[in-house]
């Protein structure tokens, strides 16, 4: 039953990423491009899920924990540190230098394109490689 | 509908998938966590959920195939070499920064996490940073 839901939240996502038009890197790109022809769909995005988001959580958090699950995993970490601060930027270069980020990524795997498969195959060789990291710094 | 409210509506969509998946399954809609624990060298007994997951994200663009006729996918525009290293620093960024656009961008800020408001404005500067140096300043050769 977790696994159909994790299925529906997917392709709820995925649509909305197409809708959002983030499967589109040039849109992406043209958030970022500030100085140039700006396009601002991005905001229009992150505010929809935003708002969505927080006004459904605050309903959802309310119980004492999920419907098919004993508790809500919540990240625990609270302090601002150099992962954060490190992580952060390099995934903005990163971001920056393609306009991908890993759901759209992930989804974009659809189309099949060599190009994607790449991506989405050093994306995960830095998961794995990100992960070690942390544990050998931690 | 102009782009803008059907751009929204895209948000709305996204934020709904992010409540459902935290009221069925008590988890945070974050992409890189949710994909990237599955290479994780932790043994996990929790892969199959994750799995579905991103079954359902690629569906998408397949269903919308059939349903319009367009998958809605556009191709990256560069080269292998770049492609390649983004893709590392994606993977490597996200994780090490613990989330991404939708794990700190979407589900950190509506639960009003400090880290997710610093996180998410980093990456924002960075990518704004990158677009601007590689298309008004030259660098890269563009």
């Amino acid at each position: 039953m977790s696994n159909l839901f994790a299925l529906l939240a997917g392709l709820l996502f995925g649509l909305g990423l197409d809708l959002g038009g983030m499967t589109k890197p040039a849109i992406v790109l043209g958030f970022l491009d500030v100085a140039g022809a700006w396009n601002p769909q991005l905001l229009f995005v992150m505010a929809g899920a935003v708002l969505t988001t927080a006004g459904g959580y605050v309903l959802v958090l309310r119980r004492s924990h999920p419907l098919l699950d004993g508790n809500f995993r919540l990240p625990t970490t609270r302090n601002i540190d150099m992962p954060l601060v490190v992580g952060a930027s390099l995934f903005g270069i990163g971001w920056g230098l393609i306009g991908y980020c890993p759901g759209p990524a992930l989804a974009s795997l659809a189309a099949a394109s060599p190009k994607t498969f790449l991506f989405v195959a050093t994306m995960m060789l830095g998961w794995w490689l990100g992960e070690r990291l942390t544990r050998r710094c931690a | 509908m102009n782009v803008f409210a059907i751009s929204a509506l895209g948000g709305v969509l996204i934020g709904l998938s992010s409540v459902l998946l935290m009221a069925m399954l008590g988890r945070v809609a974050g992409i890189s966590g949710i994909a990237g624990g599955l290479v994780s060298t932790r043994a996990s007994g929790d892969r199959a959920w994750r799995v579905a997951f991103v079954v359902g994200l690629i569906l998408a663009p397949l269903l919308l195939l059939a349903l319009r006729g367009d998958n809605g996918v556009a191709s990256p525009d560069a080269g292998l070499l770049k492609l390649a290293i983004a893709g590392l620093l994606v993977g490597v960024g996200t994780r090490i920064g613990g989330g991404c656009t939708s794990g700190h961008g979407v589900c950190g800020i509506a639960r009003l996490s400090p880290r997710s408001f610093v996180a998410t404005t980093i990456f924002i500067a960075f990518g704004i940073g990158v677009v601007f140096a590689v298309r008004h300043l030259g660098w890269g050769g563009q």
